[in-house]
């Protein structure tokens, strides 16, 4: 899932400073199942906004809702009827759907209330961890379903460097040596032939290097 | 042959087994004394964080005709200074034989071999592949790091450009960069089994000659060389032991904490901190001697690769101590 | 100008908390009558909102009052409430609250005096903190 995380305070409130009614709007998908951008979450900031609005003698008026995606036409649509009664937007979905409401409501400013971080997953409820870097051309079949661009902070593909120190990154003792992962994995897959034939220089067309990407179902289109 | 997968198998030839001849690639000094079986000696040289050419032009002075030839450290640390390129000319306006080194972090394929078209043509003759310390530990850690190729990538580019005169994406180079290919190797980082299969790989890519990591736990060490030995790995590329000389017992005691890949036994740091202080320079000196004859009467070890971090004085008479000078001439 | 007289919020949780809230009654103990308590099953059901609302609503306190360590009726609730208060404490430090206003404390059904210190202390910490920067009521007037 896309993760996120909740911008800090004073940055969302000067966003909002010259606007007197909002649509806080949250987003059931990836964000809500990380907790920073859910039903919850909106409930949360539009509070904390009010208040913190209401002590600079300054009141907002907030309307709350969330929409099941922010990343689908369809939903964004929902809104419609609240954006004419509102100056702002402050999306609380990740970089997609903030894109998604300013694109739709072009007369309209829609503020980011996250910082989207990274795509990853939770290793336990509340802790979230990066595991793609979407480079669009997996290798996980050569490095034991453990990926070398993701978990590696130099990305190497035939690592590990020499800063690898008992199972940990250089850059960080919190942080695992994906190729000590690897080697690991591979190991007890003995998959370890796929350790020793060297990878070969990527190609990063595919990756956001390669310009803005896209994906077509031809099946689908009418 | 790269698959469709892009993965290419050890076995096809690529690297490696041109080393047991004495024919040379290059005009590389560096490789002449290889290659003719004499114990050969590398030094190292910083260069400054200023755009000051007489920097290196002393360091350069002190350093002459005490090695074979002498590594320019690429913003190691990730800390910026002149550049090795560049660094490397003013190196051979003084008479030494510059080792080029290109790290990982910092460009892209196209600039690489640029850089590489570039440094052999004002003369170049040694090139070290590196990774690259990550950015974090430097003085820029808002960078953006490449890592657009790994070491392993870097050193098969090298090899193809000055072998088959091929660019990357294929094309002919009209004038083909001779460049003898060099890599860093730490036997004392982790994982301990991989070292040698790595080796292995680098080997496979096309690296001619190795320098380690510096050398303190030469139990290790003898561990990683006869793994090296075992697999016939001795005869395919050169292998230089990294020694570097302790000026304190702080400093020893520094690089067994803080240096990520440093191995610095107990009995090391005991003997440098029962050292009274005004001698401890003297010691650190002893100890990288000793290590020296101990390398030189190892099997599989071509030579030394000595490292005198902003001590650069001292490898002369480290050298002369270790019975290494003078140079031969070639 | 009228003697502040804080607005506290208690959420206590059925088994415990409002148990002991109960024997102080029984027990004729004297504490403030500032503290309107709100049931819950239980103190896991706390989220940041129930908290964040109250001190909007014109709370100048609010605490949590749950069961001690290891003796929650449903197991883990009062664990669960824990780290939200302390997270909580954030959010209204965020806005211009003290996070001294919000507090979480442990007792049993038995700790009748217990309830009621707990009620006297919050009181007078509220007390000598003063009336929230947002609640209406003592803004721009004087008296209650």
């Amino acid at each position: 899932m896309v993760i996120g995380e909740r911008k800090p305070f004073e940055e969302i409130t000067s966003m909002a400073e010259g606007n007197k009614k909002i649509l806080v709007l949250g987003c059931g998908g990836c964000v809500t199942v990380c907790l920073t951008g859910g039903h919850d979450a909106v409930r949360v900031l539009s509070s904390q906004l009010r208040m913190a609005r209401d002590k600079m003698g300054n009141p907002i008026e907030i309307i709350e809702k969330t929409v099941e995606r922010q990343c689908d036409p369809e939903y964004v649509e929902e809104v419609h009827d609240i954006i004419p009664q509102v100056d702002a937007v402050l999306s609380m979905a990740c970089g997609v759907g903030v894109q998604y409401m300013a694109e739709r409501y072009m007369d309209t400013p829609v503020y980011p209330a996250l910082n989207t971080t990274f795509v990853g997953g939770s290793k336990k409820e509340g802790y979230y961890v990066e595991r793609c870097q979407t480079c669009g051309q997996c290798k996980l079949y050569y490095t034991g379903g453990i990926c070398p661009i993701a978990r590696c902070s130099k990305s190497l593909l035939n690592g590990p460097c020499g800063g690898s120190t008992k199972g940990k990154c250089e850059i960080d003792p919190q942080v695992d040596c994906a190729w000590q992962l690897i080697i690991d994995r591979l190991r007890s897959l003995n998959q370890m032939d796929r350790y020793e034939e060297i990878m070969t220089n990527n190609d990063w067309r595919t990756n956001r290097d390669g310009g803005p990407r896209t994906m077509v179902r031809e099946d689908f289109q009418r | 042959m790269a698959n469709k997968q892009g993965r290419w198998s050890t076995n096809d030839g690529q690297g490696g087994l041109s080393k047991m001849s004495s024919e040379c690639k290059t005009e590389s000094k560096l490789e002449k004394i290889l290659r003719s079986g004499q114990f050969t000696v590398t030094g190292e040289c910083g260069p400054p964080r200023g755009a000051d050419p007489d920097v290196v032009r002393k360091k350069c002075r002190l350093l002459k005709d005490k090695a074979d030839a002498f590594n320019i450290t690429d913003n190691q640390t990730s800390v910026v200074r002149m550049s090795s390129i560049s660094s490397s000319v003013i190196m051979m306006q003084e008479g030494l034989e510059p080792v080029m080194q290109m790290v990982c972090r910092d460009r892209n394929r196209i600039a690489m071999q640029s850089d590489i078209l570039g440094a052999a043509a004002l003369g170049v003759k040694n090139m070290l592949c590196l990774s690259g310390d990550h950015q974090k530990f430097g003085d820029h850690p808002q960078a953006k790091n490449v890592f657009d190729i790994d070491s392993i990538q870097l050193i098969s580019m090298v090899r193809v450009m000055r072998d088959e005169g091929k660019f990357l994406g294929g094309e002919e180079i009209k004038g083909v960069p001779r460049l003898f290919i060099g890599a860093a190797k730490n036997p004392f980082a982790d994982p301990f089994e991989i070292r040698v299969p790595r080796l292995a790989k680098k080997v496979a890519a096309g690296v001619e000659f190795i320098q380690t990591q510096c050398i303190f736990n030469l139990d290790k060490f003898s561990e990683w060389m006869k793994g090296v030995v075992d697999c016939g790995l001795h005869e395919k590329v050169f292998i230089l032991g990294g020694v570097t000389p302790f000026k304190s017992f702080g400093m020893a005691r520094y690089m067994a904490n803080n240096v990520p890949g440093m191995d610095v036994p107990d009995e090391v740091l005991q003997r440098m901190k029962g050292t009274p202080k005004e001698h401890q320079a003297e010691e650190g000196i002893t100890i990288a001697v000793e290590t020296i004859k101990q390398l030189q009467a190892m099997p599989g070890i071509a030579g030394v690769h000595i490292m005198a971090i902003e001590w650069e004085e001292k490898v002369g008479e480290i050298a002369e101590k270790a019975g290494l000078l003078p140079r031969p001439s070639v | 100008m009228a003697e502040f007289q804080p607005t506290i919020v208690a959420f206590c949780c059925h088994y415990c908390a409002y148990g002991a809230a109960d024997l102080a009654g029984s027990m004729r103990l004297e504490y403030p009558t500032n503290i309107r308590i709100i049931r819950l099953p239980c103190t896991g059901k706390v989220t940041p909102v129930f908290l964040l609302r109250a001190f909007e609503k014109g709370a100048d306190g609010v605490y949590v009052a749950g069961c001690l360590d290891g003796d929650c009726h449903f197991i883990q609730g009062n664990l669960v409430a824990k780290p939200r208060v302390n997270y909580t404490k954030k959010l209204i430090q965020e806005v211009g609250l003290e996070p001294e206003r919000l507090e979480m404390f442990n007792m049993s059904a038995a700790m009748g005096p217990r309830f009621a210190e707990v009620a006297r202390e919050f009181t007078e910490r509220i007390i000598a903190l003063g009336p929230s920067p947002i609640n209406k009521k003592y803004r721009n007037t004087s008296g209650q």
